[in-house]
């Protein structure tokens, strides 16, 4: 098949089959040199974006939420066409009719759309009232389902954050391909796709995949009538640089107007669209400034995008998060950097448009990335504290060369591979359950197997780990039951149609199961092991807090007694997972990654043996607990590094602050520095780093006077949000972690 | 085996690049603005072997690219002689850079075989002027001059380093004296001029002794800049 709108591009397998990775390595161009080339922004680009922080200041002050549609329920052709600035925008497309006003998505559950409009002062309409009265949402399919057991479980916190009454996100459609191929083309595949299913034998899953499929071309339809409200026409292939982000751009917006999904990532972009920059650049239609102007116009619809959510979701992911996750660089597999200057254009957004945490721009790092590109993105973290990294050296043995990483951590192939989203599980509270003989101190409820409390006057390791284990296997069997339940629910009854148009027909399934507390649960360990841990017991003979006298080795000073016990926990719930089936034959997968919800979940945890105090929050991800890292920076490193990527392949989140002076004498020091510890770290295979650089007294200054820091930017746990939007006591446990300091 | 004060894992201020430092125990200085009191004695911290203390460092030599390595600091390592040149030595077999952070005062048949298994020196110059090195720092001039004449004669590469205090050593002159001090070493690669800090004074407190310098004010880290423009690097 051959395009007009292909001319100047090479290789033919692309063309004859839905092959997007085919098309990039076929055509795009390396670039090893450094950043002197990019452009700043234009006065056009300036006076967009003043417009924007205007309206971005005026969300603040109308308390988060600058307006809400409550009549329309959100989806691609429901709004009329809506604009920043009509005529000078280069980019079209927004979720709603206005800037920065919110549409409404009760797909997930009526009464989370209800309660999120109340939380800020809007009433849902009685016509979407009405209207879902005779609807089944995921969250009532799930909670048909849900067995005591399961309720229980979540009531008390041991799995909290399931996607339960939310879109479960963390699904990434493979937008590049609506520029490649036109929506035309991807609408006459799934056509034959769904042909052929119709062919063999009618089973449940062949059904279900048959209806699936007509859902995706149902909404491919409507994504060609979504644009051409616009006044585009995207039935066929892009022809620039300009209709390429524009028809990519069309297929994400589209996504976010059909789903608010907890994640709602891009992919892996940048160096596509670099081809389609790159042809125009050659053939004198377009400038360097010209480029960096349409990624500037995209970039900033990107920081547009904004879903409604309800109180008890923001303690979970504070900020207001989108996860708009860009991954940029990496290796290709033919040893060629992916790196072009598309890449370099993309992150020099931050600079032309300030500091923001969307979208979420993850550098895939490899120790054979030009150097250039190496110290553009350190100068970038140092400057703006606002993009993360994660080690592609060791995830494209797994994955090639055209994976993204959805939401944080989650890396998967772009348009063939998916996941389920299941949150995560509280691993010291698991340990107070089995002490207590499944009895949960803080709920009063009785769950898991029952069994005596724990009796010894002092807790001896291997009687205490004999019990987890048998609280652990439990809870891992019930948690995969959980999450069948829920997948179950979200596929029949809020499944991502133009999300999934965009995949592969036939995709991969991944489950991803997460772990909260890491730290925690170590060094609690670790204290049981070699110090002395003796129980204090309630008048009802609970235990209720612990006295623990002597030393003992702490996770994060890169100590094998300890981190080993960190290690095997892992290992230990990853195997066990793998025991319970899952929906659809998901692979089972394991994150070690919290978001903010660190917080809530030491909230809702009992003192432990440790010696963290019943309420206080734990360390996020896979951090070492707040300023028990005390070896320095290196070798708090090197004990997230030891964890084992093999059984948490959903990824293993590790967030680094560090005061510049601490970094080297000045800026280019500190840059080659920088260099210097991301290549150390990945090196031992370490998964993903978060990078700050700053005082803590800045971020102290600006808990006392947030309006003095409107666009402070750090990186919390997978993502970067605003510090102002966090919530009062999720911005105090930033400032109370580990800030490595010069000696 | 030797004592040690603490292993810090990352140093990116004592030598180039991203450095392992290992603070030695004990000193025979008394500097009036020292800022770590708490490696003066010699029978403080904790006994290691080098190849502890080895093992540990090697654990991040991923870090230290092509720049860095360890640094040995203190206190005064070379009150250690053997301890640093097995340290050292275990470093060199591996190829791990080594630096040693030195006040120049000690010299012996030992410290000289440290030199051997040494790629570079950070010599404290501190005063340029033997009254106020007999004052404010407990020995004469003479002794950090020799050790620099001494790595002349071995091309030992070395950084001079002293600490800025206004009101002592904050002039053009003082560092005009020490250009003089340098000139005619063309080892000496780098001179870095580092602004007196007081947030040591709580280590003072907690030993519950004077901090002798407290009299003084912090150096503004931009005059300590400033004056460094100063410097005149020997020619080689």
């Amino acid at each position: 098949m051959e395009m007009m709108q292909w001319q100047g591009f090479k290789g033919e397998n692309w063309k004859e089959t839905i092959d997007v990775r085919d098309f990039i390595q076929q055509n795009y161009t390396p670039y090893e040199g450094d950043g002197s080339f990019l452009a700043g922004p234009t006065p056009r680009t300036e006076g967009l974006m003043k417009r924007l922080n205007t309206l971005l200041q005026m969300e603040k002050e109308f308390g988060g939420v600058l307006d809400i549609d409550t009549t329309t329920v959100s989806s691609l052709t429901s709004y009329a066409p809506g604009y920043l600035d009509k005529d000078k925008e280069l980019i079209v497309g927004l979720q709603t009719n206005r800037p920065l006003k919110r549409g409404v998505n009760p797909f997930g559950g009526i009464r989370m759309a209800r309660q999120a409009c109340e939380a800020y002062g809007y009433k849902l309409s009685d016509k979407i009232e009405d209207e879902f009265q005779f609807r089944t949402t995921h969250n009532d399919g799930v909670f048909r389902v849900y067995t005591k057991e399961m309720r229980a479980a979540r009531k008390a916190g041991v799995i909290t954050g399931l996607p339960d009454a939310y879109g479960r996100g963390r699904i990434i459609g493979d937008y590049r391909r609506v520029a490649l191929y036109g929506v035309d083309r991807l609408i006459a595949e799934k056509q034959k796709d769904k042909a052929r299913i119709g062919e063999g034998l009618m089973n449940v899953d062949t059904i279900r995949q048959s209806e699936e499929l007509f859902q995706q071309i149902n909404f491919l339809g409507k994504l060609k009538e979504m644009a051409a409200m616009y006044g585009i026409d995207i039935s066929q292939p892009a022809d620039t640089a300009r209709e390429a982000i524009q028809w990519l751009y069309f297929g994400y917006l589209a996504a976010n107007k059909e789903q608010n999904g907890a994640a709602m990532s891009l992919g892996r972009t940048s160096t596509f669209l670099d081809i389609y920059i790159q042809r125009d650049l050659e053939r004198g239609t377009l400038t360097e400034e010209g480029a960096q102007e349409l990624m500037d116009d995209f970039v900033m619809k990107l920081r547009m995008a904004r879903h409604l959510r309800t109180p008890e979701y923001n303690e979970l992911f504070g900020g207001d998060p989108m996860w708009i996750t860009e991954s940029v660089g990496g290796m290709g597999e033919d040893g060629r950097p992916m790196v072009t200057k598309n890449s370099f254009r993309v992150l020099n957004t931050l600079y032309n448009l300030g500091p923001a945490p969307e979208p979420n721009l993850t550098v895939l790092w490899s120790e054979k990335l030009p150097v250039p590109f190496k110290e553009f993105c350190a100068k970038l973290s140092i400057d703006t504290d606002s993009i993360q990294y994660e080690n592609d050296d060791l995830m494209r043995p797994t994955y090639g060369d055209d994976y993204g990483i959805a939401c944080c951590v989650s890396a998967m192939q772009i348009g063939k591979q998916m996941q389920f989203f299941g949150a995560r599980c509280n691993l010291p509270k698991l340990l107070l359950l089995a002490l207590n003989g499944g009895h949960d101190q803080l709920s009063g409820l009785n769950l898991g197997p029952q069994m005596e409390v724990c009796g010894e006057e002092v807790l001896d390791y291997d009687k205490v780990m004999e019990r987890f284990v048998t609280y652990r296997d439990w809870l891992c069997n019930l948690y995969v039951n959980t999450m069948n339940v829920i997948h179950y629910m979200h596929d029949k009854y809020a499944y991502e149609k133009i999300q999934m148009a965009l995949h592969d027909t036939d995709v991969h399934r991944f489950m991803a199961f997460g772990v909260a507390g890491l730290s925690v649960i170590a060094d609690s360990l670790s204290a049981i092991k070699y110090a002395k841990v003796k129980p204090i017991r309630d008048d009802q003979g609970y235990i209720c807090d612990f006295e623990t006298v002597g030393e003992f080795p702490k996770y994060g000073n890169d100590d094998d007694r300890v981190d080993q016990i960190a290690r095997e926990m892992l290992e230990g719930v990853s195997a066990q997972l793998k025991k319970t089936p899952t929906y659809r034959d998901a692979e089972h997968t394991l994150s070690v990654l919290t978001i903010t919800s660190n917080v809530m979940y030491g909230k809702k945890t009992g003192s432990t043996p440790d010696g963290r105090k019943k309420g206080e929050p734990f360390a996020p991800g896979a951090n070492p607990m707040h300023n028990r890292d005390q070896s320095g920076a290196l070798a708090s490193l090197n004990s997230v590094a030891k964890m084992p990527y093999d059984c948490c392949r959903d990824g293993i989140s590790n967030t680094f602050s560090i005061v510049p002076e601490a970094l080297g004498g000045d800026d280019s020091e500190r840059v080659t520095n920088l260099v210097a510890i991301l290549d150390g770290y990945f090196h031992q295979m370490a998964h993903h780093v978060n990078i700050n650089v700053l005082n803590r007294e800045k971020l102290m200054d600006a808990y006392e006077n947030p309006d003095k820091y409107p666009n402070l930017t750090i990186r919390v746990s997978g993502y970067a949000v605003n510090f102002c939007k966090l919530s009062r006591e999720q911005q105090r446990e930033v400032i109370s972690r580990t800030f490595h300091e010069a000696v | 085996m030797g004592r040690i004060h603490s292993i810090q894992s990352l140093g990116t201020v004592d030598g180039p690049g991203v450095r392992c430092v290992v603070f030695c125990q004990g000193c025979p200085l008394r500097c009036g603005y020292c800022h770590n009191p708490d490696t003066w004695d010699p029978a403080a911290g904790r006994e290691v072997t080098a190849e502890e203390v080895f093992r540990q460092a090697a654990r991040f030599r991923p870090y230290f690219g092509t720049e860095g390595g360890i640094t040995l600091s203190g206190g005064e390592p070379l009150l250690q002689p053997a301890f640093v040149r097995e340290l050292f030595s275990r470093c060199k077999e591996a190829g791990i850079h080594t630096a040693l952070d030195t006040s120049g005062a000690l010299w012996n048949e030992e410290v000289e075989a440290v030199l051997a298994v040494t790629d570079l020196v950070l010599l404290d110059l501190k005063m340029t002027n033997d009254a106020d090195y007999r004052q404010h720092i407990g020995c004469s001039l003479e002794k950090p001059l020799f050790f620099l004449e001494k790595l002349r004669e071995k091309g030992i590469p070395c950084w001079i380093r002293q600490v800025i205090v206004p009101g002592v050593n904050d002039t053009e002159e003082n560092v005009e004296a020490l250009n003089r001090l340098i000139a005619g070493h063309p080892q000496v690669k780098r001179v870095q001029l580092l602004p007196f800090k007081k947030i040591c004074k709580t280590k003072y407190d907690q030993m519950g002794i004077p901090f002798p310098f407290d009299r003084y004010s912090h150096c503004p880290p931009e005059r300590a800049k400033e004056l460094e423009k100063a410097v005149r690097l020997p020619s080689v």
